[in-house]
């Protein structure tokens, strides 16, 4: 598996980044704070408006480096990627099975799969460590979970549209137990319901940016491994929407996302004065958030996982990049499926 | 056919470890940076001045030469092309005499168990005497790792074989397809290896069971 390097976060907006032979250097206000050969780096995600130098887009492009700009909201900005590698006759092959109905809709149903499989084990995981906290709507959401995940696999649907249905059916169940997940008492930390432009309270407001670091993670192994992140199967394709980092990401949402910001919340890794609730009910990050939770996300990459289909354990941080290439494979016909990544 | 669009004479050693790994290099672009290949380019470095011709008495020395063969179709660089003065051979414009053609290649790590850098010299010795209209009868492989070089005789059955494996490379180029993986021994050596997948290419695991299991599981 491919080697685990380090995404470098710049959180303080006011950071220029510039090159320096090898490295890349960061400063604030002109002066000096950090210096790090490139050859350590798998990713940089600038936070804020100060940017870069065009030598630093070069020298990320030529290592295959990406290079990402999120604003300090956590929206996702745009990225910077070198010459467009790999197989063209792959990509095409992407094309055609993105425009070909039946066949999108096998991949993105798998997609899915994984993903409601995914936000099962999450609610079973919790009635098994937290037994005494289960109610008996609990349950029943997790049992009407369980039999949608069922009837998904033995009656599948064969339009996109009809699983997009079933699926926005199966998440609202799912979220619906969300608040029982979260242990803290605080009313600060309650969930209600997922919003999302913007985020209108503290839960929701860590599930996008967490999302947009798994999203921007998505689109790079994509990229590296020869696909076109735009290009996606449950996910039309929009311009400057990134559709096929989108349903590469939906297995993420619960496996990693979800279970990471309850982590985050019940460990008491964030407190409630971490947010700022602006006049309008938008809640955003403070900076000292965003540092505990870029730290808390390093730390959960590099731990490893057993990778039911590939029969081998993973560092978190590599899933992105195993499952590009099980897509891949997929795609090429050497699988003859896509088997998404389901937590045990 | 146009010269442009002839495959890479790198290429064949690739093709000669196995086919798949040359498919995924050549036809899907993939390339993996390994120690091995970063070792060799920086061996490399030193030999990559087109411009130099060093003069040892009766040899000269000239690197990073390009090559191309018509015949084969094929195009590349040699790293070290060597002219050693005799008493018959090709005329050096500005060198008084006649010279051999010798070519040499240099190799970071040691001997191989196969023929793939045998094949690799004996290709450039093709189009080396395709260009010069002449003929080459041995070449040297240099080893970095044992600092030496073995001598290669370049006879009929190495050319054959040459020919042989650039008719296959040019088979998959135009078919654009890439052969399945099989998982073998040599695979270990592989600097593809993580992007192959061999072990879930050639077992074919079914997704469908694997999905199976996965709704399985944890009922209760
Ligand atoms: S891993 Fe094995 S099958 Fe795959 S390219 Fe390498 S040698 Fe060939």
């Amino acid at each position: 598996m491919r080697k685990l390097l380090n995404v470098l976060y710049v959180t303080n907006p006011d950071s220029y980044l510039a090159k320096d032979g090898e490295n890349i250097v960061v400063s604030v206000e002109h002066k000096e704070v950090g210096r790090i050969p490139i050859h350590n780096l798998e990713g940089v995600i600038c936070f804020g408006f100060m940017g870069a130098s065009p030598g630093v887009m070069e020298l990320c492009a030529s290592h295959h480096v990406g290079l990402a700009f999120v604003s300090p909201y956590g929206k996702f900005l745009g990225r910077v990627s070198g010459r467009v590698s790999g197989n063209v006759l792959l990509r095409k092959r992407q094309y055609l099975l993105s425009d070909d109905e039946e066949a999108a809709a096998r991949i993105a149903m798998n997609c899915v799969l994984g993903k409601m499989l995914n936000c099962r084990s999450v609610l079973l995981r919790f009635g098994r460590d937290y037994p005494e906290k289960v109610s008996p709507e609990f349950s029943e959401r997790l049992q009407w979970l369980t039999e949608g995940v069922r009837q998904l696999r033995e009656s599948p649907s064969d339009t996109l549209n009809e699983l997009r249905g079933r699926e926005g059916i199966l998440s609202k169940c799912y979220f619906d137990c969300f608040d029982d997940l979260i242990l803290s008492q605080d009313p600060a930390f309650a969930f209600e319901s997922r919003s999302r432009r913007p985020p209108l309270n503290r839960v929701n407001a860590l599930l996008s940016f967490v999302y947009t670091l798994i999203a921007v993670d998505c689109a790079s192994a994509l990229e590296s491994v020869g696909l076109d992140p735009q290009v996606g199967f449950l996910h039309r394709a929009r311009p400057g929407r990134m559709s096929l980092a989108l349903d590469l990401m939906e297995e993420f949402r619960p496996y990693l996302g979800d279970r990471f910001v309850l982590s985050l919340i019940n460990n008491r890794v964030v407190a409630a004065d971490d947010f700022l609730v602006k006049e309008n009910g938008a809640v955003i990050l403070t900076d000292t958030g965003r540092k505990a939770v870029l730290a808390a996300w390093q730390r959960r990459k590099t731990e490893e996982v057993m990778h039911g289909y590939l029969d081998e354990r993973v560092p978190v941080g590599l899933l992105p990049y195993a499952q590009s290439m099980l897509l891949a494979r997929h795609l090429r016909g050497d699988i003859d499926g896509y088997p998404p990544f389901v937590m045990r | 056919m146009d010269p442009d669009d002839y495959l890479m004479l790198s290429g064949i050693q690739h093709f000669a470890f196995c086919r798949r790994q040359w498919a995924l290099i050549h036809i899907e672009q993939v390339w993996k940076e390994n120690v091995l290949t970063f070792g060799g380019r920086q061996m490399h470095r030193n030999a990559d001045d087109p411009f130099f011709t060093e003069s040892r008495g009766d040899v000269l020395i000239s690197r990073s030469v390009p090559l191309v063969s018509h015949a084969l179709k094929i195009y590349g660089v040699a790293d070290v092309v060597e002219y050693h003065r005799s008493d018959s051979g090709i005329v050096i414009p500005g060198r008084e005499g006649h010279w051999t053609v010798v070519p040499v290649e240099y190799k970071a790590g040691k001997r191989k168990p196969d023929d793939r850098d045998e094949v690799q010299l004996c290709a450039q010795a093709i189009c080396l005497e395709e260009m010069y209209r002449t003929r080459i009868e041995y070449g040297y492989l240099y080893y970095g790792k044992t600092r030496r070089r073995t001598e290669v005789a370049l006879d009929d059955e190495l050319r054959r074989r040459v020919a042989e494996l650039v008719a296959g490379m040019y088979v998959l180029y135009d078919a654009g397809t890439t052969p399945p993986a099989v998982l073998l021994p040599h695979c270990k050596n592989c600097s593809l290896v993580e992007l192959c997948m061999p072990a879930v290419s050639s077992r074919r695991r079914s997704v469908d069971r694997y999905l199976a299991t996965c709704i399985g599981r944890d009922d209760a």
